[in-house]
């Protein structure tokens, strides 16, 4: 099954290796075909800022989101630009404290990321915590694979700080996911 | 190995595996991650990138890098192909192997940097004044970008002659899983190097179209010039008879070898009655449309180029009668489509786009359904 | 009985089935290349290692009678393919020889980026103030009111000061040059050839046929006699105040000798570094 995955947020927050790590956790370690292609150019440096990823079991023609299954916003502006995007029925994954939903929306997991990784020391781990989130909700990627992606991704000296991120992230969206932290909208 | 690469690192990976050890260039949209992954590389494996003031100096470079006996390329994107051309003349002409990797981007002039197009291909064939042919490949995926670069080596040591990479920019910004073999497995292609001394050496006689071909300090003295010459490699200006011999051999080594050079990814051909034409990433699209209608019963092949110069002549005048109606899907507007006419003989349909963005497979379902029945 | 016909000493650097050559009676390039050979002569070159790039135009053609390996190429673009040769092979000795026009009109870009990179190559320039080739048209030397084909009424612009360029860009050697100093001009070329580094020659040489004939200097000899009037040896004069002006002196001599690492001096070491 073709899933299309949007992760959005601002410049500076790392939504464009958030897309990068997914699709080669999906297409390297989970052995599955996955593509990403990155927002690209001057006019995506400020504002939204968006990366994009296809997983799939078969082959991938068409490489572009266009209506995604999941959109993963991390910024306000991102939201509202890309939330009419999402699939019907497709999932939608905010943090908490950076996203106010308007109405309407069907299916959303919220995880305070940027906080979390604030408590981590590091608020530039943010999109790795959301990553671990994204990972347990949507099962679309192996924990495994996320792992040794986000790894294999940064500095040596930072490899422990980002796995504490991603795990954080992931038993939080172990927990949504399991509806014991706050149930999925 | 598999690596996840983008399309543009692939194709510098596939230069270094190529066993290309020059580079100069200089920093356009959206090749730019071809120079800078190549200023990463380079000096890693002995090799030497150098970022020159524009793309007239970059191709020359590549050139006189390539008489100095290394495999030698440059990136570059539609408005430095344009720069470029003056010097993939002197490259045809002196017989220069080289290597030139354009991501096609939307024109004309300065377009649409950040975004698709496939424009490119006539000025690939045609940019450069004067009759001379080239050699032009179309990766579909970053896998087809490491291959297709090693293929554009080999086939420019062993045609001597500049092969233009025509890649796009979706291509070279999506990132998808290369499988790198092992060396060994990874076949190479060395230019032809003379056989006889110095004093019996005619550097611009081939036996089979393609010269051996002595560098400078290996002691064959050459005189290489951009002017009509004789065997000797000795300018001829004035005499036709030169022209005519120096000009039929340049096209035809190319020419009649079309059919070695062909390279064609044919899918769901087998019983079609319309076909699908494309190329580069747009060929993607189309393989999706060709599922979907096939799944709705039609007869619908697609006939995807990863050669696009020298253009299929023969192949397409041989399928011209079994298919009935041929489809050209192209981020431009119509010049392959323009090609496979000719070759047809018959009305071919057209579904261009201007740039900026490659067609969705439901744009293609349309067509093949108004075109195969007929409204 | 056959007569062999005795050969000259220098024909050995010559494709000697390629003379007579192009260049009109009363040109200073036969000159100038007559001064190369005897440089070459005197130097310890191997020629198997030495290579000839040149673009278009008259100067253009010297590549074309030297019997080593030699390129002409585009127009403008010699340097660069130098550039992409010399790198490639590093054990070449790489000597560009080409016009004023051919190498800092439409070759510009290239003459001051070759010499900022400090490329290991020798650029002689034969200076003969107009395009020659095409038929005596107004170039980037051209001295301020001089007659040509494109400038009728006199040129209107102020010419380039060749010597000064090459020093503002960062060559390693620059020198001056006429067609008349030929001891000195040899000598000039074999402290160039024997330098590291981007060096530069300025030859400054008679074209009667395209430029003399329209200001007051129809016959080579003319110019020869006006070059000895009005040449001063100045060694080591700031470039900057050797402009040529028409009737005025043309200094000549030695005006830049430095050290500067190369490209590919500096190129091995951040090999060295990175390994």
């Amino acid at each position: 099954m073709r899933k299309e995955i949007k992760f959005s947020g601002f410049g500076g927050q790392g939504i464009v290796l958030m897309g990068n790590i997914a699709a080669r956790a999906s297409a390297i370690y989970d052995g599955k075909n996955a593509i990403f292609t990155p927002s690209y150019g001057p006019e995506a440096r400020g504002g939204a800022a968006s990366s994009n990823v296809v997983i799939s079991d078969d082959e991938i023609d068409y490489p572009y989101v266009t209506e995604p299954d999941v959109l993963v916003a991390m910024s306000q502006e991102a939201y509202e630009k890309y939330a009419p995007m999402l699939k019907d029925g497709g999932l939608l994954i905010i943090d908490e404290d950076l996203v106010k939903l308007k109405n309407g929306e069907g299916k959303v997991a919220k995880v305070p990321a940027t906080k979390i990784a604030e408590s981590l020391g590091k608020r530039i781990v943010a999109n790795i915590v959301m990553l671990g989130f994204f990972t347990a909700v949507t099962k679309l990627i192996s924990y495994e694979a996320i792992k040794k992606a986000v790894l294999e991704s940064v500095p040596p000296k930072f490899k422990e700080l980002n796995e504490e991120a991603l795990d954080k992230g992931y038993e939080r969206g172990k927990k949504v996911k399991d509806g014991k932290n706050g149930k999925m909208a | 190995m598999i690596k996840f690469y983008s399309g543009n690192i692939a194709c510098a990976e596939g230069a270094i595996a190529a066993g290309c050890r020059f580079f100069a260039g200089y920093p356009i949209t959206p090749s730019t991650e071809i120079a800078e992954h190549m200023a990463l590389r380079l000096p890693q494996v002995g090799g030497i990138f150098i970022q020159m003031e524009d793309e007239l100096a970059s191709m020359a470079a590549i050139l006189g890098a390539s008489w100095g006996g290394m495999k030698a390329m440059t990136a570059t994107s539609g408005p430095g192909l344009s720069l470029m051309q003056e010097n993939i003349g002197l490259g045809a002409m002196t017989e220069t192997p080289c290597v030139v990797v354009d991501v096609q981007r939307a024109g004309p002039s300065t377009g649409m940097p950040t975004l698709i197009g496939q424009a490119d291909v006539m000025q690939a064939r045609w940019g450069s004044h004067g009759d001379y042919e080239i050699i032009a490949l179309s990766p579909s995926s970053p896998q087809e970008c490491f291959d297709l670069t090693i293929k554009s080596f080999n086939l420019a040591e062993e045609y001597r002659v500049p092969v233009i990479l025509l890649m796009d920019e979706s291509v070279s910004h999506m990132s998808e899983k290369v499988i790198i073999p092992p060396k060994e497995k990874i076949k190479i292609v060395e230019r032809k190097k003379p056989k006889v001394k110095p004093s019996e050496y005619l550097p611009f006689k081939a036996d089979d179209y393609v010269p051996p071909m002595a560098c400078a300090g290996e002691g064959y003295a050459v005189h290489v010039t951009g002017l009509t010459h004789d065997e000797k490699g000795y300018p001829q200006a004035t005499s036709p008879e030169v022209q005519e011999k120096l000009v039929r051999r340049l096209c035809d080594k190319i020419r009649k070898n079309e059919r070695k050079l062909r390279d064609i990814e044919e899918f769901e051909m087998e019983d079609a009655k319309l076909a699908i034409v494309s190329f580069g990433t747009t060929a993607r699209s189309c393989k999706a449309a060709v599922k979907r209608a096939r799944k709705r019963g039609y007869k619908v092949g697609l006939i995807r180029l990863r050669t696009i110069w020298p253009f299929a002549d023969e192949y397409f005048e041989k399928i011209a009668n079994e298919i009935k109606q041929f489809v050209v899907v192209e981020v431009n507007y119509g010049q392959i489509k323009l090609e496979v006419e000719r070759c047809v003989g018959k009305k071919v349909h057209l579904l261009p786009k201007m740039g900026g963005e490659i067609h969705k497979p439901e744009e293609i379902y349309k067509k093949i359904k108004e075109v195969y029945n007929g409204n | 009985m056959e007569i062999e016909a005795e050969t000259h000493p220098l024909d050995k650097y010559l494709r000697t089935d390629r003379i007579p050559h192009i260049w009109c009676p009363g040109c200073g390039l036969g000159t100038v290349l007559n001064c190369f050979l005897h440089a070459l002569e005197e130097s310890d070159i191997d020629l198997k290692n030495l290579a000839i790039v040149s673009g278009i135009g008259c100067t253009g053609r010297v590549a074309g009678y030297l019997n080593v390996d030699s390129y002409h190429t585009t127009h403008g673009r010699a340097i660069p393919f130098a550039t992409g040769l010399k790198l490639a092979n590093p054990k070449l000795k790489v000597v560009v020889f080409s016009g004023d026009g051919d190498l800092f009109a439409i070759g510009g870009n290239h003459f001051i980026h070759a010499a900022r990179r400090n490329i290991d190559m020798t650029v002689i320039c034969v200076n003969n103030y107009n395009y020659g080739m095409t038929g005596g048209q107004l170039g980037p030397t051209t001295p301020l009111e001089a007659k040509t084909t494109t400038s009728p009424y006199g040129n209107v612009e102020h010419p380039f000061n060749l010597c000064h360029v090459a020093a503002a860009s960062g060559a390693v050697y620059v020198a001056r040059w006429t067609a008349l100093h030929v001891r000195r001009l040899k000598e000039s070329m074999k402290e160039a050839l024997n330098k590291k580094g981007f060096t530069f020659i300025e030859v400054i040489a008679s074209c009667p046929t395209t430029y003399g004939r329209r200001n007051k200097m129809p016959t080579g000899l003319d110019t020869m006699r006006y070059y000895k009037e009005k040449s001063v040896i100045k060694h080591g004069i700031d470039p900057s105040e050797a402009d040529i002006e028409i009737g005025g002196d043309i200094i000549v001599g030695k005006f830049v000798d430095i050290e500067k690492p190369t490209f590919d001096e500096i190129l091995k070491k951040l090999e060295e570094k990175i390994k």
